[in-house]
């Protein structure tokens, strides 16, 4: 049996799915907290938005990124120009598109934990004289933090099968930014069919792990 | 404690408004808010710590504004130095009870207590008999042990005053007859002004000193009473006069 190489894709996976889960969580945590204490007109547009990579189809969520973050894109041209960053075709790009798609699951399971949190208990943190940010970190952050983790694994297991948006961004560059799931594509279009078996089970058995750890997060909190 | 209330709210939801016209002034140092559910009572309370913003007037405690409309002065609830205990006593369920007295004491972000405070908080813990309890997490409490941690907690903040809402209707019956005398002691040990809010006549005969009857949102009576007989003597005038009222609509 000629299982090819699997460490390689399989170590770049891992990387583009942690480093997309943290950037998930760093923009996810404070927008479904802000959305979850503060009622104001257009809210529900904004947790619709928030919500939308979730339900558009990858190659949509890919053209958005090029435009935005191609050579030519609006940020791309200035992380080129001023950083000498590109994002297209390496390992970040599919990070990127990676935690674009991750961000949904972060926003929705947080923001579902922040509204479970008593407003009484809030209130008590406010009247005992804890400001605004003492209020997220000492009181709400931990009551919801159960759920933000079931999010953040979550992400994590999508963030390891992307495919469409990684594709249209980083491409398929074996070594430098083809991920598990772009080398089964290979595998199967070469007709390797022992490799893409191989590559198929690795990636279903982690991602299994991951959901039945988050099940498990989840109804702990219950 | 001089007490000024002066203040109105609209509440909507749906298809249904409330309207909240709540006044009253008092100098006493036991305030009773009475009246039935849903007759404006708790938003009162609320409105006085900052925890909900009338639409109009304002509220004075010891010659300090904590609201006025028409100035545009709005103080957030940290910096009204109020207690609140909560009708459900709202304990942080992820902090033990040490933790959750002395929250208070140094409520900033990470908050983390000098050896003196932790000092006082030991202390505190000991003058409400919780010393034992000191690394418990609250659901392992008992109601009447929940409300001690509670009040130790909102004392340990030094408060102006203290505002309850409904402090022993999460009690069972017998319960909530010695906690009632528990509260007194600790207001006068304290020597802390409060005010109560309640639907039980047997809290305003324990407490009320100076007592504002609620109605509808409205304020319908309010009435001195020194000793605690004249006050179980008139508590039966003010159900005959919200009865009388209820029977009128």
């Amino acid at each position: 049996m000629t299982t090819g190489p699997v460490l390689v894709p399989l170590v770049l996976t891992l990387k583009v799915a942690l480093v997309a889960t943290l950037g998930a969580l760093t923009l996810g945590v404070p927008a479904a907290y802000a959305l979850s204490r503060k009622d104001f007109p257009g809210r529900a547009l904004l947790d619709a938005l928030a919500t939308l990579p979730m339900v558009l189809p990858p190659t949509v969520l890919g053209y958005y990124l090029l435009v935005l973050f191609g050579r030519q894109g609006v940020i791309g041209k200035v992380l080129n120009e001023y950083f000498g960053v590109t994002l297209m075709f390496s390992w970040q790009g599919a990070a990127l598109a990676s935690c674009v798609v991750a961000f949904p699951l972060v926003f929705t399971t947080a923001r579902a934990a922040f509204d479970a949190v008593d407003p009484n208990l809030v209130n008590a943190a406010r009247t005992l004289g804890a400001p605004g940010f003492s209020v997220f970190a000492r009181v709400s952050l931990p009551l919801a933090r159960r759920g933000i983790l079931a999010g953040a694994m979550l992400a994590f297991a999508r963030g390891m099968g992307e495919f469409g948006a990684t594709l249209m961004i980083a491409g398929n560059i074996p070594g430098k930014t083809q991920t598990l799931s772009l080398a089964v594509y290979d595998a199967v279009m070469a007709g390797r069919d022992d490799q893409a078996l191989f590559l198929v089970c690795v990636v279903s058995l982690v991602s299994l792990s991951i959901l039945v750890a988050s099940g498990k997060l989840l109804r702990a909190r219950a | 404690m001089r007490v000024r209330v002066d203040i109105e709210a609209v509440l909507s939801s749906g298809d249904r408004s409330f309207h909240l016209r709540s006044a009253f002034e008092a100098s006493g140092d036991a305030v009773v808010l009475f009246g039935p559910s849903g007759s404006g009572k708790t938003l009162t309370l609320q409105a006085m710590a900052g925890l909900m913003r009338p639409s109009g007037g304002r509220i004075e405690l010891d010659g300090r504004t904590l609201f006025d409309h028409a100035a545009g002065i709005d103080l957030p609830p940290m910096r009204r130095g109020l207690g609140y205990l909560f009708q459900d006593y709202a304990l942080f369920p992820h902090l033990s009870v040490a933790g959750n007295v002395g929250f208070g004491l140094n409520p900033g972000w990470p908050g983390k207590l000098s050896r003196e405070q932790n000092d006082r908080v030991r202390a505190m813990l000991d003058t409400f008999g919780l010393g034992q309890l000191a690394a418990e997490r609250p659901v392992r409490l008992s109601g009447g042990q929940r409300q001690r941690v509670a009040l130790a907690r909102a004392m340990m903040a030094s408060p102006a005053a203290l505002l309850l809402d409904e402090p022993f209707s999460a009690l069972d019956p017998l319960l909530r007859v010695r906690m009632r005398r528990e509260l007194a002691g600790t207001l006068e040990k304290f020597g802390i002004p409060a005010v109560l809010i309640t639907h039980d006549p047997d809290d305003v005969a324990a407490f009320a000193k100076t007592l504002v009857v609620y109605r509808n949102g409205c304020v319908v009576e309010q009435l001195e009473m020194e000793s605690e007989d004249e006050r179980k003597r008139r508590m039966p005038e003010v159900i005959a006069l919200l009865e009388e009222q209820d029977s009128r609509d």
